[in-house]
């Protein structure tokens, strides 16, 4: 009884300050939003080539690294932006040529370790190049708290979530109506098919690793402005995998969707349940959300439904 | 011509179904396992012993384990580090709980809870299949890492927060604590992974591993013909956190000595995997070439500049580690994704035929 009244006790808490519920709930869609931009790289890649692409975390981290370094070394914020959209997209080209073409036709788990090999190189290679120290990064949005209504909010915390919705809805955009997009799908959809029409498989896999780059710089900046640029910022990459399994791996609405529901499941859980068992909980709790909805739904909310035959 | 099978005729079932088959085959591995028992605890150092030959046969049990369930049974875990964790941290509660029991006996009742315990996290396979099992198995891999952390209880209330293995003897012979010797520590290591590959090899042999085998090329083929993927699912997830509680226990008793749960983060869950990859999926002999390949990859770059008289920082070194070590595995994953073990049975068939090109 006593454990029961312990566990629903934070639904009176709730309750009685609406205010803070409220502000707690907005803290998770911010946090949420953020979720989605890095699950938006994995769920890209995942789409287009089926590869599981464990870097990403480490993209976001190597992005932020290049574009700090660049700036620490006197180029202009637009500059070193633009140059490191560049890197990312040479990166890409690099990656399909020396990674993914020679491993054409593995199975998952080998490209899923193959990924996880470039997660180690690009760490050493970042770290190599621009330094192991933590990095503050300051694009010229402002950092401050105030008031709405009684809740306490954060300029940066909005400004990212502002940004991630907009990417969002700009890649929904690329992906419905242009060309590329249209032959993203495509690929997507079915390989075989895809390539017997014409669609180049090679330029597509470019396309969507430079697409995930660049998604790598937007998740970049938000988190690095938000906490420093340091190795952890690749630790990002396993927040975002209860996301990613939560949406279903080959979804962009689901990234977002899954991003939201982790984010403020994650935030309520740390801040009404979390005292009752010594906190520290935002490690694994996401996890055990996700794995709650995929007993119910294998594929995940917006997954392919999976049919199998013999 | 050395290594050839003409004039050896299988007279029985017994005989042809032989792990060993050749004759030159069991003589090679009967004169390795004398080695491998004789001259290390003869010739080897402190150094060798402590740093690359213990953690090797640690590694390698580990590798066995997430070969039973990944190569085998193709169900992907990322939570070995977690069923390592359960094994070390209930064989240190079981043996401070009970200091008379024997601490090998110990060790296997720690792989027995590791196994309950995999037991449970094996359940959403049953629903989960490819990647989304293997992000599942992370939430087993953080949760256990958590409570073995939050919980004072597992570790005796250690202010520190570690666990240390107190001082165990074994027929009179100090077996673990500070000052149990490097080479007893070995041979009770070698011991293990020796007893326990053999049975892994039979597993595999037989009617469990084909039942594994057979969910893993396709499971629902599987279920018609009669294999029940509930048992079959849930009897490799607990063999295989059986292998890795019992190489936790190891890893903590018989390598490191003391052991906070940074021990057991997620990266080991990942090397445990390389192993199993780079030596071979579904291969017994490829868990121990990967866990070598593993083991000795960092020790030779970390050794390397100061053999060629490089004078480096050691950030620095660090990044170019990780970068060689990045780089290795995408190279051999590339060059041979079937792993170390295909790349051995290449060269066996090449030695039949040898000196003749067919």
């Amino acid at each position: 009884m006593g454990l029961i009244t312990a566990l629903l006790a934070p639904f009176g808490d709730m309750a009685a300050a609406p205010t803070f519920l409220l502000e707690v709930l907005v803290g998770g869609v911010a946090a949420g939003l953020m979720y989605s931009l890095v699950a938006l790289g994995f769920v890209l890649i995942f789409k287009a080539s089926g590869v599981f692409n464990f870097a990403q975390g480490v993209m976001v981290l190597f992005a932020a690294l290049t574009l700090v370094g660049l700036m620490e070394r006197g180029v202009p914020v637009a500059l070193a932006l633009l140059l490191t959209i560049a890197v990312m997209i040479l990166l890409a080209f690099a990656i399909e040529r020396v990674v993914l073409r020679p491993l054409v036709n593995q199975e998952h788990i080998i490209l899923f370790m193959a990924t996880i090999g470039l997660n180690f190189f690009l760490e050493g290679f970042g770290e190599l190049l621009w330094g192991a120290n933590v990095k503050r990064l300051d694009v010229g949005i402002p950092d401050e708290s105030f008031m709405l209504g009684g809740m306490l909010l954060n300029t940066l915390e909005l400004t990212a979530a502002g940004t991630a919705a907009m990417l969002v809805a700009i890649l929904a955009a690329f992906f419905q109506w242009t060309r590329i997009g249209r032959a993203l799908r495509a690929v997507a959809d079915d390989h075989e098919a895809a390539l017997s029409i014409g669609i180049p498989l090679k330029t597509i896999w470019v396309v969507v690793w430079s697409v995930a780059g660049l998604v790598a710089i937007a998740a970049g900046i938000m988190w690095g402005a938000k906490s420093g640029v340091q190795f952890s910022l690749s630790l990002i990459a396993l927040k975002a995998l209860p996301v990613l399994i939560l949406g279903g791996f080959t979804s962009v609405p689901g990234a977002i969707v899954g991003g939201l529901i982790i984010g403020v499941g994650e935030k309520l859980g740390e801040v009404y349940w979390g005292p009752l068992v010594g906190g520290a909980i935002e490690n694994w709790f996401a996890y055990v959300v996700a794995l709650a909805f995929l007993l119910v739904r294998p594929q995940g909310l917006f997954g392919e439904k999976i049919i199998e035959r013999v | 011509m050395i290594y050839r099978e003409a004039g050896q005729f299988k007279t029985s079932y017994a005989a042809d179904q032989a792990v060993f088959p050749l004759v030159q085959d069991r003589w090679v591995v009967g004169l390795l396992l004398a080695a491998a028992f004789v001259v290390p605890p003869l010739l080897a150092d402190e150094y060798w012993l402590q740093a690359v030959l213990i953690p090797f046969l640690v590694y390698t049990l580990a590798a066995i384990g997430l070969n039973l369930l990944t190569g085998y049974a193709g169900q992907v875990s990322l939570g070995t580090g977690g069923f390592m964790a359960v094994g070390a941290y209930s064989t240190f509660k079981l043996t401070t709980a009970f200091p008379e029991l024997n601490i090998v006996f110990v060790f296997l009742l720690g792989g027995l809870v590791a196994a309950a315990v995999g037991l449970v996290f094996g359940l959403p396979s049953l629903r989960i299949k490819g990647f989304y099992l293997a992000v599942a198995t992370l939430a087993a891999q953080f949760f256990l890492v958590w409570l073995f952390n939050k919980v004072a209880w597992f570790v005796n209330y250690a202010p520190s927060g570690t666990i240390t293995a107190p001082p165990r003897t074994m027929l009179g012979v100090m077996v673990t604590g500070p000052r149990a010797i490097a080479e007893v520590r070995y041979l009770v290591a070698l011991a293990l992974v020796v007893v326990f590959a053999i049975v892994a090899k039979n597993l595999v042999r037989g009617r469990v591993g084909r039942s594994w085998m057979a969910i893993r090329d396709r499971d629902i083929a599987a279920e018609i013909i009669g294999v029940r993927p509930l048992r079959t699912k849930l009897l490799a997830f607990g063999i295989s956190s059986f292998y890795c509680g019992v190489a936790g226990a190891e890893l903590v008793f018989l390598y490191l000595g003391s052991a906070e749960t940074q021990a057991f983060d997620i990266n080991i869950s990942f090397l445990v995997l390389f192993m199993v990859i780079i030596g071979g999926l579904g291969s017994i002999l490829g868990s121990f070439l990967g866990a070598a390949f593993i083991v000795l990859v960092p020790i030779f770059l970390t050794n390397l500049p100061h053999a060629l008289g490089v004078d480096a920082s050691v950030a620095l070194m660090k990044q170019i580690e990780l970068m060689i070590f990045g780089g290795l595995i995408i190279f051999f994953l590339i060059a041979e994704p079937h792993g170390l073990a295909r790349l051995w049975q290449i060269a066996k068939e090449k030695l039949r035929l040898w000196p003749f090109p067919h």
